[in-house]
């Protein structure tokens, strides 16, 4: 660690002195002179036709600004999405419009209708309750298959189905893997389904658009994880404004975990607004609305079928899953159940043979998209969950029936059957680590202590591997990708030798603040305390693709050390100059240039300030100033792998699940900030308990949304959480980026489901119970246990 | 409008509200003290606790009309008077007991009244005492041991 508190220091964040002192400022805490308020009118059915919507009443209530509904977007697009799956018989997906506010039909509940401006936020909402809607119910289509069968309710007239699309992958290996299935000697089959989950980040979205007519701007304040990507294509596909006439501000942001990527209609609403009512316009959701209104995560319903031969080798992987959509496809909504789903579908083991099938399906449901992990926990679990199953199936340990099938660490590069070469990993050192720290050997004494409460005691395991650092370029635009994933970053040296660093990746909790000059002043040889990082505002960054799929170190990162590398190897000609010695003679320490072999050296200091106030300078060589610009572009994705264990209690009299304890040990390569990685793993470990025991999004069969606030959506709390054991010594340095990181936002979520129902079903298996669907509530667990008798 | 009066964090603060105006709007939007946040329409997540008279209250339980001629403590008075952390603030920052920041104004402020409540709390007690406060991002892992160590300190 050659600067203090250079890469590998678990340095203190230094975001926290304002958050922990009420000076953060959030979207909500912004408000600008003339500001009106906005109230979304949305829908109480999941599907209907609108036959009139009457303002008059509502138009002469106080404060009152305007109303508008669709007629006033006539001509402005649709909110696009940014992903296209094309199906197994090469057609592209079906793409249906998803305008600002609802046209001629409302399809999901909580879709907006109409919007007030107002003078204040609550005559915004009593206006709104004004407004006479006059719609005429429709058959709801909720379930998944329901949806796809002959005759259903079209979610969308304009459509052939509700199928957006039927995807194969690989779809050569189709007829091989089905061979292979037939012939082997052992095939386990598990149906489950991966819960619908709702993101929940705790600062609920909030928007304010403003316009500036005399100089034609606009500018919207957006609680997002990419203000350049709704930049882009808000100002493009949605409102025709030009990116030189558009700033978008995403300041502190509360969480974002996949919900906060998208483009939603009320930023473009906003930004409209701003300009027709020559107003500031606010609109702040509450929690009810964001349940309605933010994008859901998972619902997928998936048959997954393994085969092994007589030794456990695995021999092949089938699937067929029916992943919804919801009412409309959201930014990147398509590339979750198959780019981000089917190409981990082999997980940490060898096996030959994979083919993914997926439905995706439109329903009268709040748009899914992405959420913590998208699609690599859904396969995740499959994978894990199925190879358990085959374990008890053939009487051979799950730990050591995962290790005939890992990897070998002598295997990599290695590509997998679906389209992935993973770099380098380690797995039977991940689970080593495991078997140590959650003391393997001493479950039994511990089951038979618990067992003599009454209580049965489980211990669940899943290795988890997920490609992250999303995403190459070329690959994503090849897979379906409209955009490509690079990252950039300005670094911006002072005369007086402080930085800043314009980055496109966004913290919203991540610590990027801290972490990323932890990695340039290491690279100079200056205290990090000379280091500040510039994100968030389109008018102070290049370009940013943002920060999601666990990408900031591995692609924001990256960018950053090839920005700052351009500035070393230019502040060491100016050295070269300084010092009369050639350029390939300098050496660069501890802020230090010096001659190669001699005492002559110049401070970083000095050099920065030769390149801004140059008397003796090499002017006809080198222009002055001493700041440098870098995209980055991955050669491939990063994959982290880790070893999960988690012990339960189930309690069999009222199907209580209590966690004892859960360890990881992950491996996510070469490390930055210890403390931060940590506390990634911890919330990533808590969301995917909350899937596993907690967290269910239901709606009934009319389409209303019955878990529609927090007292009936379990959202994990400190007394549902045991503290965690993690380690992240095993360390694999990914081999194509500079750093050697491995993304780390994700991992928690995506292994903990998996160990959890692991842990459940091995405490009740010998009462007969095989499987419970996710969430592992007292009742469900219950019920299974009383099915098995 | 109903004219309210007030002591934020030893200062007097004044104002004219609706009869349903929230107390933590109050806050944010005439005492323009947004450290106190909002993250739910339900009295469930706890973002918005500050102290009313000593004890912790969830802002957006009480309407501003309610809180007339109390003592109110916000986040932005628990630094110590010479702007630096606080014991149970420099811990959090310690033990990495934040990330995103949103919940934390209001952990920070239920945190102190459980340590004015009970001075050595066990991690089960800090547990049960933190059910009225949501985190989405730390697994409350960091926040436990902020507060474990904060009670160690405080003593
Ligand atoms: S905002 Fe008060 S409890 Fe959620
Ligand atoms: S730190 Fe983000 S919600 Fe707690």
């Amino acid at each position: 660690m050659p600067a203090d508190g250079g890469i590998g220091a678990s340095t203190r964040r230094r975001e926290d002195v304002r958050f922990l002192t009420g000076k953060g400022q959030y979207t909500d805490d912004i408000n600008i002179r003339g500001q009106a308020y906005v109230h979304f009118l949305r829908s109480d059915i999941a599907h209907g036709k609108i036959n009139n919507i009457d303002i008059s009443d509502a138009e002469n209530m106080p404060g009152v600004i305007r109303i508008f509904t669709s007629k006033d977007f006539e001509g402005v697009g649709g909110v696009p999405c940014g992903w296209q799956v094309t199906d197994r018989f090469g057609q592209p997906m079906q793409e249906p419009k998803h305008p600002v506010l609802a046209e001629g039909k409302v399809r999901h509940v909580g879709e907006p209708i109409a919007a007030v401006v107002a003078e204040t936020r609550e005559q915004a909402r009593d206006a709104a309750e004004a407004i006479i809607v006059d719609i005429e119910d429709l058959p709801a289509v909720i379930d998944m298959k329901a949806a796809l069968a002959d005759g259903a309710t079209k979610v969308h007239d304009d459509l052939t189905s509700n199928l957006c699309f039927d995807w194969g992958f690989v779809e050569e290996n189709r007829e091989a893997v089905d061979e292979a299935i037939r012939n082997a000697h052992h095939v386990t089959t598990l149906e489950l389904k991966n819960n619908r989950l709702v993101a929940n980040p705790m600062e609920p979205r909030v928007a304010i658009g403003d316009y500036d007519a005399a100089r034609d701007e606009h500018t919207l304040y957006t609680t997002s994880q990419n203000p350049h990507v709704i930049r882009l294509l808000m100002g493009a596909f949605v409102l025709g404004i030009p990116e030189n006439k558009l700033r978008v501000i995403a300041p502190d942001v509360g969480g974002g975990f996949g919900t906060k990527i998208f483009h939603y209609q009320e930023e473009a609403f906003c930004t409209f607004a701003a300009k027709a009512v020559n107003r500031p316009v606010k609109w702040t959701s509450s929690r009810s609305e964001a349940f309605i209104s933010d994008a859901h995560g998972r619902d997928h319903v998936t048959k997954i079928e393994l085969a092994l031969d007589e030794n456990g080798k695995f021999l092949a992987v089938r699937t067929d899953t029916y992943a919804n959509m919801g009412a409309y496809l959201s930014t990147f909504a398509p590339s979750v159940p198959t780019w981000l789903h089917g190409t981990l579908m082999a997980g940490n083991y060898t096996t030959p043979l994979v083919y993914v099938n997926v439905k995706a399906v439109f329903t009268n449901t709040v748009p899914v998209d992405a959420y913590r992990g998208a699609g690599r926990p859904e396969a995740t679990f499959q994978l894990e969950r199925v190879i358990d199953k085959a374990a008890r199936e053939l009487g051979i340990d799950p730990i050591e029936l995962r290790r005939r099938n890992f990897i070998q660490p002598d295997q990599f590069p290695y590509a997998t059957p679906v389209a992935l070469e993973y770099d380098t990993g380690n797995y039977q050192a991940t689970m080593d680590k495991l078997v140590e720290i959650a003391d393997i050997k001493g479950f039994a004494a511990r089951k038979a202590e618990s067992e003599s409460r009454g209580k049965k005691r489980g211990l669940g395991i899943a290795h988890y591997i997920e490609a992250c650092g999303i995403a190459p370029s070329n690959l994503v635009g090849q897979l379906g990708a409209r955009a490509g994933l690079y990252e950039s970053a300005t670094v911006r040296v002072t005369a007086t030798g402080s930085i800043a660093v314009m980055t496109g990746s966004h913290s919203h909790g991540q610590g990027h603040e801290t972490t990323f000059p932890q990695v340039v002043a290491e690279m100079i040889g200056i205290d990090p305390g000379q280091v500040d990082i510039v994100h968030g505002d389109t008018s102070k960054v290049p370009m940013g693709m943002g920060t999601y799929g666990s990408r900031s170190i591995a692609v924001g990162g990256s960018a950053i050390v090839r920005a700052t590398e351009k500035i070393i190897a230019k502040a060491k000609k100016i050295a070269a100059h300084l010092l009369e010695a050639s350029d390939e003679d300098i050496e660069l320490k501890d802020g230090q240039f010096t001659v190669k072999g001699t005492d002559k050296s110049v401070a970083w200091g000095d050099v920065c300030l030769a390149a801004y106030v140059p008397h003796n300078y090499p002017l006809e060589d080198l222009e002055p100033g001493l700041e440098e610009t870098a995209f980055y572009d991955p050669a491939n994705f990063v994959y982290p792998a880790g070893a999960y264990a988690c012990e339960v209690e189930v309690d069999p009299e009222t199907g209580k699940v209590e966690i004892m304890s859960f360890c990881a040990a992950d491996d996510f390569g070469n490390i930055i900030n210890p403390m931060i990685v940590e506390g990634q793993v911890h919330g990533g470990l808590a969301q995917g308990i909350g899937q596993a025991l907690l967290e269910h999004c239901v709606y009934d069969e009319n389409g209303q949304l019955v878990s529609g606030s927090y007292m009936d959506y379990a959202m994990p709390r400190a007394d549902d959480l045991p503290s965690f054991t993690t380690d992240t010594s095993c360390q694999t340095p990914c081999t194509h980026n500079p750093l050697g990181v491995k993304g780390c936002g994700e991992a928690g979520a995506i292994g903990a489901p998996p160990a959890v129902v692991n842990a459940v079903v091995d405490a009740l298996y010998d009462m007969g119970v095989t499987h419970i669907d996710m969430p592992l509530s007292p009742s469900r667990v219950w019920s299974a246990i009383q099915a098995a008798k | 409008m109903i004219s309210v009066t007030m002591t934020v964090n030893g200062k007097p603060v004044s104002g004219a509200v609706e009869g349903r105006t929230l107390l933590v709007d109050f806050l944010r939007e005439t005492a323009g003290l947004t450290g106190t946040h909002v993250g739910c329409d339900t009295s469930q997540c706890g973002a918005c606790t500050i102290h009313v008279n000593g004890r912790a209250v969830k802002s957006c339980t009480m309407l501003a009309v309610e809180a007339d001629g109390a003592e109110i403590a916000t986040i932005e008075g628990m630094a110590t008077p010479d702007g630096s952390l606080g014991v149970i603030q420099a811990a959090f920052k310690e033990h990495h007991g934040l990330q995103c920041g949103f919940c934390t104004p209001g952990m920070v402020m239920s945190a102190a009244s459980l340590l004015a409540e009970n001075k050595n709390p066990s991690e089960a007690e800090i547990r049960e005492y933190l059910e009225g406060n949501i985190c989405r991002c730390t697994g409350y892992h960091n926040i436990v041991k902020a507060i474990q160590a904060a009670a160690a300190q405080l003593g």
